[in-house]
C-alpha cells in the first residue's frame, strides 16, 4: 500500500529539522527568529505525517503495520519499526504535543535558542523512535538517547536548581534501565534474537521471567514514576522550564506505561501476574500518599508533578489488572493525562512567565484580571480531578472498572485518590484564581495572549471532546489491547490448568 | 638450507620487517642530519605506519603460522594490528604541535612511537611465551623513554621514572611466572601450552596468576593501577594519547590471546582472576574518578575502568566475549583519541589547561568542541544511541551468555556511577559560566576531533559491518 517509509520519515523528520537548525548560523534576533519558525514547521510538518499514520491505520487488525525491517546489526538485531493500536496514540500524542511545546517557548527561551530548539527536536525523534521501535536494541537506543537532551534541556534552560534535578533524572533513570538493558541481553540468549513480534511468541521459562520482569520493572516504574522512586520528577518538574515539565508529563512518563504493555504483559505474563498484587499495592499507595503529598505543595509545579504521580498509579493499576477495561483504561489514562498534565504545566507557565514565580502564597485572585486564564485553568483542574464530561473521568472510571473485577481492595483505596485529587486541585484552584486580588504585583497582569489561547484552546477542545466521546481513542487501540489481554489470560489460564492437573 | 621451509615463511612477518627497516632508515637520517629534521622523521613515521597499515591489510586472508609456532597472523592479530597502527599514527599526528616547539625538537620521539609499535605488532602475533616477552619489551622500554620525553619537566621525568620502575617490576613478575608455566608444562608455545595445561595443577596455576599480573600491569587493571594517573597525569599530552590508545590495544590483545588460545583448559581458573580484576578495575575506575580535578588524571581512572569493562568480555571466555573485547577495544581508541584531541585543543594564549574547571562555559566560546566532546563523554558513559552503548553491549551479553550474572549487575551499576563524573564535565561545559575564550584549534586536532566524533555519533549507521569483522576476527582465535 505505500511505497514510502512512512514510520521511519515520521520519526527521523524532527533530526532533519535539528540538522536545518544547526545549518541556520548565526547569534542575533533574526537566527534566534528563524530557528523557531524552523522547529515549528518541522513539528507541524511531523505531525501532519504522522496524520497520514491514522489515516492509514487499520484499527480492525491487532497486528503490527506500517512495519519497516532493515539489516542492522548481525545476528538477529535488526532495525524494525511498526505500530499497533497501543504505540500509534502515543506516537500521535507525541508529534500533537511537539508544536505546543515549541510555540510555549518562543518567547520564554531567550537565550541558545538555536540549541533549545535542537534539543527538542533530537528528542522528538528519539520519543517517536521508542513508541514505534520493535526490535528490543533500537527500544533501548531510543529510549535512553532521550536522557541527553532532557538532560541539558533541565540543566541549561532549568531554574536555579537545575543541575541538582538535571543529575537526579539522569542518574536515577540510568540506573533503572541498566537493569532492563541486561534483561534484554538475558532475552536475546533465550529467544536468539532482540525483535519484538518473535519474542512475544517466545517462550519465556518461568525463572527468567521473575528476573526479567524486575529488570524491565526497575526501569519502568522509575520513569513512570511509581512509588517510592518517583522523587525525581517533582525536582526535574520544577526546574526544568515549561515546555520541558510539558514534554516530560506528556510522553516521556508514558514511556513506562508503554513499557509495561509492549514487555512486561506480552513477554512475562506468569511473572506479571504473580507481581500484580506488588504492582496494585504501590498502585494505590502512590495514589493517595502522592495525593496527600500535593496537599502540602507550596509551589505549583511540584502540586502538579505529584498529581501526576498518582494519576500514573491508576494507569499501572488498571495494565496489570490484565482485563480489558483495565488495559484499555490504562490506555486511555496516558493519552488523556498526556492531553491535561502537559496543558496544567502551560498553564502554570503562563503565570510563571508574568511573574516569574511558581509560589501558590504569591497567586490569587486572578480571575479579576484574567478570566480567560480562570476559564482555561478550570478546565484542566476539572479534567485533573476527574469530572464526568472530561477525559480524566473515563481513565480513571475504566481503570477502576478494571481492577474492581480483580482486586476490589486495590480499587477501594484507589477510589480515595479520586476524592483527594478533587481536594489538592480544587485548593489550587482557589488559591490561584478566586479570592480578592489584593497583591500589588498582579495588579497589571495581563490576560491570555493570541500566542498562549493557540496552545492552550485546542487541548481543551481535546480534553472536552474525548471527555464526552472517547471511542477514537478507545477504538484504535482496541484491536490490539484485546489481544494483548487475550494472550494474557491463555496465558495465565493454562497455568493455572496445568497447576491443578498435579 | 633454504630459509623459506615450511614454518619459517617470512611473508606473514613483512609489515613488521618494513616497519623495523623503515624505523631504523629514519633513525639514520635523524642522527646524521640533527634534530632539523624532526618534522620530516615524524611526517615520514606516519607514511611508515599508514604502509605497514596497508600491507598489514593485504596480508593473505587466512591464518599464518611462522618460526615454528612463535608468530601467528590471524584475523585477530590483523584485526588488532591495524587498530594499534591507526592509534600510533594519530598519536604521532597530535604530536605534531607539541614537537614543533624548538626545545623539543626531538627526533627520537617518532622513532621510539615507530618501536614500540613494532614491539605491539610482535606481541598481538606472540605465539609462544619468548616472543610474547620480546614483544612486551620492545614496546614497554620505547615507552619508558617517551614518558620522559619533555626532558626539563620534572613531572614528566618523575612519570618516565616511575613507569620503568614499575614496569620492569611486572615484566619481572610476567617472566617469572611464564617460567613456572615453562616449567609445569615443559613448553612455551601456546598450543602446547594448551594441550598440557589440561589438568589444573598447582604450580601451573601459581605461574599463570604471576602470568596476568603482569598483563594486568600493562593494561592497568586494578590491582596493579597505581602507576597509571601518575604516568598519564605527568607525561605529555601527547604521550598521554598514545599510553591510553595503541599499548593498551597491544596489551589487551595478547591479554586474550593467552588465555583464550593457552588456558582453555582451565578456564575456571583464570575466569575467577578476570571477574575479581574486571569488578575492581570497573568500581576503582567510577569511584576515584569522582574526586578529580585534572583532566587527565580523570582519563586515566576513566582507561582503568574502561579496561575493566573489557576485561569483562574477556571474564566470559567464549568467542561472544572475544568479540565484545574487539569491539571495545575500536570503540574505546576512537573516543580515547578524540577525548585527547579535546584535552589537546584546551589551550588558552598558548598555554595548555588541564583543569576540569577550567572547561567551565565552553558551550558558549566554543559550542563545537563542547558539543564533541559532550558527545564523548555520554559515550564514554556508555550511553545510547552514542558508539560506547554498543561497547557494553558486546562486553556484557558475553557475560550474560556465560551466566556471570553478578558480573554483569556491579559491571553496569558501576557503569551509572562513572556516568556521573562524566556528566559533571558535561554540565561544566554546558551549565556553568564561560572561563574565557579557547585558542583556535590546529587543523590536525580538528580532523581527529571531527573523525573520531563523527565515528562515536554515528556509529549506529554502520555498527553491522564492523560487528561482522570482528566476529570473524574473534572466531578466528577459537
Amino acid at each position: 500500500m505505500t511505497t514510502w517509509p512512512i514510520l521511519s520519515v515520521t520519526t527521523f523528520l524532527p533530526l532533519v529539522g535539528a540538522l536545518i537548525v544547526y545549518l541556520s548560523r548565526g547569534d542575533d534576533e533574526a537566527a534566534k527568529r528563524n530557528s523557531r519558525w524552523i522547529a515549528l514547521w518541522t513539528t507541524l510538518i511531523t505531525f501532519a505525517v504522522s496524520v497520514i499514520l491514522v489515516m492509514r491505520f487499520d484499527p480492525t487488525n491487532p497486528d503490527f503495520q506500517f512495519v519497516e525491517k532493515a539489516n542492522w546489526l548481525a545476528t538477529g538485531i535488526t532495525y524494525h519499526m511498526g505500530v499497533d493500536g497501543i504505540s500509534l496514540p502515543l506516537v500521535i500524542l507525541t508529534t500533537a504535543v511537539m508544536p505546543f511545546c515549541i510555540i510555549a517557548s518562543w518567547k520564554a527561551i531567550t537565550n541558545r535558542v538555536r540549541e533549545y530548539m535542537m534539543a527538542f527536536l533530537i528528542l522528538e525523534t528519539l520519543m517517536i523512535g521508542t513508541f514505534s521501535a520493535l526490535d528490543l536494541v533500537l527500544f533501548y537506543l531510543f529510549f535512553e538517547g532521550g536522557l541527553i537532551p532532557m538532560f541539558l534541556i533541565i540543566g541549561v534552560w532549568g531554574g536555579p536548581r537545575r543541575v541538582y534535578a538535571s543529575f537526579k533524572f539522569f542518574l536515577y533513570t540510568l540506573l533503572g534501565s541498566v537493569l532492563m538493558l541486561l534483561a534484554i541481553m538475558a532475552l536475546y540468549w533465550n529467544g536468539g534474537t532482540t525483535d519484538i513480534p518473535t519474542l512475544m511468541h517466545t517462550a519465556v521459562p518461568r525463572s527468567l521471567q521473575t528476573w526479567a520482569w524486575l529488570a524491565f520493572f526497575a526501569s519502568f516504574a522509575v520513569k513512570m514514576p511509581m512509588w517510592p522512586v518517583h522523587t525525581w520528577l517533582p525536582d526535574a518538574h520544577v526546574e526544568a522550564p515549561t515546555a520541558g515539565s510539558v514534554v516530560l508529563a506528556a510522553i516521556l512518563l508514558k514511556m513506562g506505561g508503554y513499557g509495561f504493555l509492549r514487555f512486561s504483559l506480552p513477554m512475562f505474563p506468569l511473572a506479571s501476574h504473580d507481581f500484580a498484587p506488588f504492582v496494585f499495592t504501590l498502585s494505590a499507595i502512590a495514589i493517595i500518599y502522592t495525593s496527600l503529598v500535593a496537599l502540602m505543595q507550596e509551589d505549583m509545579k511540584k502540586l502538579i508533578a505529584y498529581s501526576s504521580v498518582a494519576h500514573m498509579g491508576f494507569v499501572t493499576m488498571g495494565i496489570f489488572a490484565g482485563t480489558m477495561q483495565g488495559v484499555a483504561g490504562g490506555m486511555f489514562q496516558m493519552i488523556s493525562h498526556g492531553i491535561v498534565s502537559g496543558a496544567l504545566f502551560l498553564c502554570v507557565g503562563v503565570v510563571y512567565d508574568r511573574l516569574h514565580t511558581r509560589e501558590i502564597a504569591a497567586y490569587g485572585g486572578l480571575v479579576n484580571r484574567m478570566p480567560l486564564y480562570a476559564m482555561t485553568f478550570m478546565v484542566f483542574t476539572m479534567a485533573n480531578v476527574g469530572l464526568p464530561g472530561t477525559s480524566g473521568f473515563v481513565g480513571e472510571f475504566m481503570t477502576l472498572l478494571g481492577t474492581f473485577k480483580v482486586s476490589i481492595p486495590t480499587a477501594f483505596f484507589a477510589t480515595f485518590g479520586v476524592i483527594l485529587s478533587a481536594g489538592y486541585a480544587l485548593w489550587l484552584y482557589r488559591k490561584v484564581v478566586f479570592g480578592a486580588l489584593v497583591k500589588p504585583s498582579l495588579a497589571s497582569m495581563k490576560d491570555l495572549t493570541f500566542r498562549e489561547c493557540l496552545t492552550l484552546f485546542p487541548m481543551i477542545a481535546l480534553t472536552i471532546l474525548f471527555g464526552v466521546w472517547p471511542k477514537p481513542v478507545l477504538d484504535m487501540s482496541a484491536a490490539s489491547v484485546q489481544q494483548l489481554v487475550n494472550n494474557y489470560n491463555t496465558a495465565v489460564t493454562a497455568v493455572k490448568a496445568a497447576a491443578l492437573l498435579q | 638450507m633454504s630459509f623459506e621451509t615450511a614454518g619459517y615463511q617470512l611473508a606473514p612477518v613483512l609489515p613488521e620487517i618494513v616497519l623495523a627497516i623503515g624505523a631504523m632508515a629514519l633513525l639514520m637520517l635523524g642522527a646524521y642530519r640533527g634534530q632539523g629534521t624532526t618534522g620530516a622523521v615524524t611526517s615520514l613515521a606516519v607514511v611508515l605506519l599508514v604502509v605497514v597499515g596497508v600491507l598489514e591489510y593485504m596480508l593473505p586472508a587466512g591464518k599464518h603460522v611462522t618460526f615454528g609456532g612463535s608468530f601467528i597472523v590471524d584475523d585477530f592479530a590483523r584485526f588488532m594490528k591495524i587498530l594499534a597502527l591507526i592509534g600510533s599514527a594519530v598519536t604521532l599526528v597530535l604530536s605534531t604541535e607539541f614537537l614543533s616547539d624548538p626545545s623539543r625538537r626531538i627526533f627520537e620521539y617518532a622513532i621510539l612511537v615507530l618501536l614500540s609499535t613494532l614491539g605491539m605488532m610482535v606481541l598481538i602475533s606472540a605465539g609462544d611465551l619468548i616472543s610474547l616477552y620480546l614483544g612486551l619489551e620492545l614496546m614497554s622500554l620505547a615507552l619508558y623513554v617517551v614518558a620522559a620525553s619533555n626532558r626539563d619537566n620534572a613531572k614528566s621525568t618523575e612519570a618516565g621514572l616511575k613507569y620503568f620502575v614499575l614496569g620492569a617490576l611486572s615484566s619481572g613478575m610476567l617472566l617469572y611466572g611464564s617460567s613456572l608455566v615453562y616449567g609445569f608444562t615443559g613448553t612455551v608455545s601456546f598450543t602446547g601450552i594448551a594441550a598440557a595445561a589440561t589438568i589444573s595443577n598447582v604450580g601451573l596455576v601459581f605461574g599463570l596468576v604471576f602470568l596476568l599480573a603482569g598483563l594486568c600491569f600493562k593494561v592497568s587493571a586494578v590491582p596493579f593501577h597505581m602507576w597509571t594517573p601518575d604516568v598519564y597525569e605527568g607525561a605529555p599530552t601527547p604521550v598521554t594519547a598514545f599510553f591510553a590508545s595503541a599499548p593498551k590495544v597491544a596489551a589487551l590483545a595478547v591479554f586474550t590471546r593467552v588465555t583464550l588460545t593457552a588456558f582453555p583448559g582451565i578456564v575456571s581458573q583464570w575466569q575467577q582472576i578476570l571477574v575479581f580484576v574486571s569488578i575492581a578495575s570497573m568500581a576503582l575506575g567510577s569511584f576515584a574518578a569522582i574526586g578529580q580535578t585534572n583532566i587527565k588524571r580523570l582519563m586515566a581512572y576513566s582507561s582503568i575502568g574502561h579496561m575493566g569493562f573489557a576485561l569483562v568480555g574477556l571474564a566470559s571466555g567464549t568467542v561472544e566475549g572475544a568479540q565484545g573485547v574487539l569491539m571495545y577495544i575500536v570503540i574505546y581508541v576512537a573516543m580515547t583519541l578524540g577525548s585527547f584531541s579535546v584535552i589537546l585543543a584546551m589551550k588558552r594564549n598558548g598555554q595548555a589547561v588541564e583543569k576540569i574547571s577550567d572547561f567551565a562555559g565552553l558551550s558558549r566560546t566554543n559550542p563545537l568542541l563542547a558539543f564533541m566532546f559532550a558527545m564523548l563523554l555520554f559515550s564514554l558513559a556508555g550511553i545510547p544511541p552514542l558508539a560506547g552503548f554498543f561497547a557494553k553491549w558486546y562486553v556484557f551479553v558475553a557475560a550474560i551468555k556465560a551466566n556471570l550474572f553478578t558480573l554483569a549487575v556491579i559491571g553496569v551499576l558501576s557503569s551509572v556511577v562513572g556516568a556521573y563524573y562524566y556528566l559533571a564535565i558535561v554540565k561544566t561545559m554546558y551549565f556553568d559560566e564561560p572561563a574565557g575564550q579557547v585558542d583556535p584549534m590546529r587543523v590536525e586536532v580538528k580532523t581527529v576531533l571531527a573523525v573520531s566524533g563523527l565515528f562515536t555519533i554515528l556509529f549506529a549507521l554502520f555498527a553491522g559491518p564492523v560487528v561482522s569483522v570482528a566476529s570473524a576476527a574473534a572466531k578466528s582465535l577459537f
